[in-house]
């Protein structure tokens, strides 16, 4: 049992830190918040299940915990991607005539 | 303040309440019961006027099948997100090509759009973006190009949303 939460643990670790090189190596605001929230959801939920397996006395604390994570940590990025979308911020794209066709229809929509 | 027509909601909340009381306590002695059901009566008395927000919801013995065959759903859709975005990560050529795709829904309820779009934010490279009547706005990290909505709807949206229309309209 200790050996199976250390492994969950390493696991929610890494892919924490897999959300943090995300952060850094993704080109724009959009492809970062992705990264972020995608791998800090299931990290922490690993994370809480490993402790949950360690301390079985606390699982229900835990659940709810993991919960309110799997309700809000979507909510939070969409609310920022909504504000940096609304504020004209246009996606970065590999070409050119892509992202200037998309500027214009931010454009149009403001 | 209470009527037939929203008592359905007072006892759901009431009971999603009293739920979340007993796993923060995580016991069943008497005291503590009892004070878990005078707070969680006292709280979806005081939240009447909110519970138009529950109006979508299916009270059906298949809506509890429905919401667990959901969970099963996202959850394996969770996991493929991060291996998926873990992928793109590490490999040093960053295989990403992103835009901004709309996708349509059928839910007709503001609980069950919502839900659809947290969903579509944890699933493999798409984010919600923004929400409009029955479009989401949806960040697609590996989008193929000149896709149409029909398609993009199939790609993204209709998995979930075939299960969450088992418990919300």
């Amino acid at each position: 049992m200790r050996l199976i939460a250390d492994i969950i643990l390493l696991l929610g670790a890494v892919f924490c830190f897999l959300g943090a090189l995300g952060l850094i190596r993704m080109p724009d605001i959009y492809n970062r918040i992705q990264a972020g929230t995608k791998a800090a959801t299931l990290g922490s939920i690993a994370i809480i299940l490993g402790v949950g397996l360690l301390y079985p006395s606390w699982w229900g604390k835990l659940v709810c915990i993991s919960g309110f994570l799997l309700f809000t940590s979507p909510v939070s990025s969409s609310v920022l991607a909504r504000a940096v979308y609304l504020s004209g911020v246009k996606p970065w794209s590999h070409k050119e005539k892509a992202s200037a066709s998309l500027k214009h229809q931010t454009g149009e929509k403001s | 303040m209470i009527n037939k027509h929203n008592l359905h909601h007072h006892l759901f909340l009431f009971s999603t309440l009293l739920f979340l009381w007993l796993l923060l306590t995580s016991s069943l002695a008497m005291d503590e019961l009892l004070a878990g059901i005078l707070v969680a009566s006292i709280v979806s008395l005081i939240s009447a006027p909110y519970l138009d927000i529950f109006n979508g919801v299916r009270y059906t013995p298949m809506a509890v099948v429905a919401v667990l065959r959901y969970l099963g759903y996202f959850f394996v859709a969770l996991i493929r997100a991060n291996f998926d975005m873990a992928g793109r990560v590490l490999s040093p050529s960053l295989p990403i090509s992103p835009a901004v795709v709309e996708v349509q829904t059928r839910l007709k309820s503001r609980l069950g759009q919502m839900l659809l779009a947290n969903s579509i934010t944890l699933t493999p490279g798409t984010l919600s973006v923004d929400l409009n009547n029955d479009r989401i706005l949806v960040h697609w990290i590996a989008a193929p190009e000149g896709i149409s909505l029909e398609q993009a709807t199939h790609d993204i949206a209709s998995g979930f949303e075939q299960h969450i229309s088992g418990f919300l309209e």
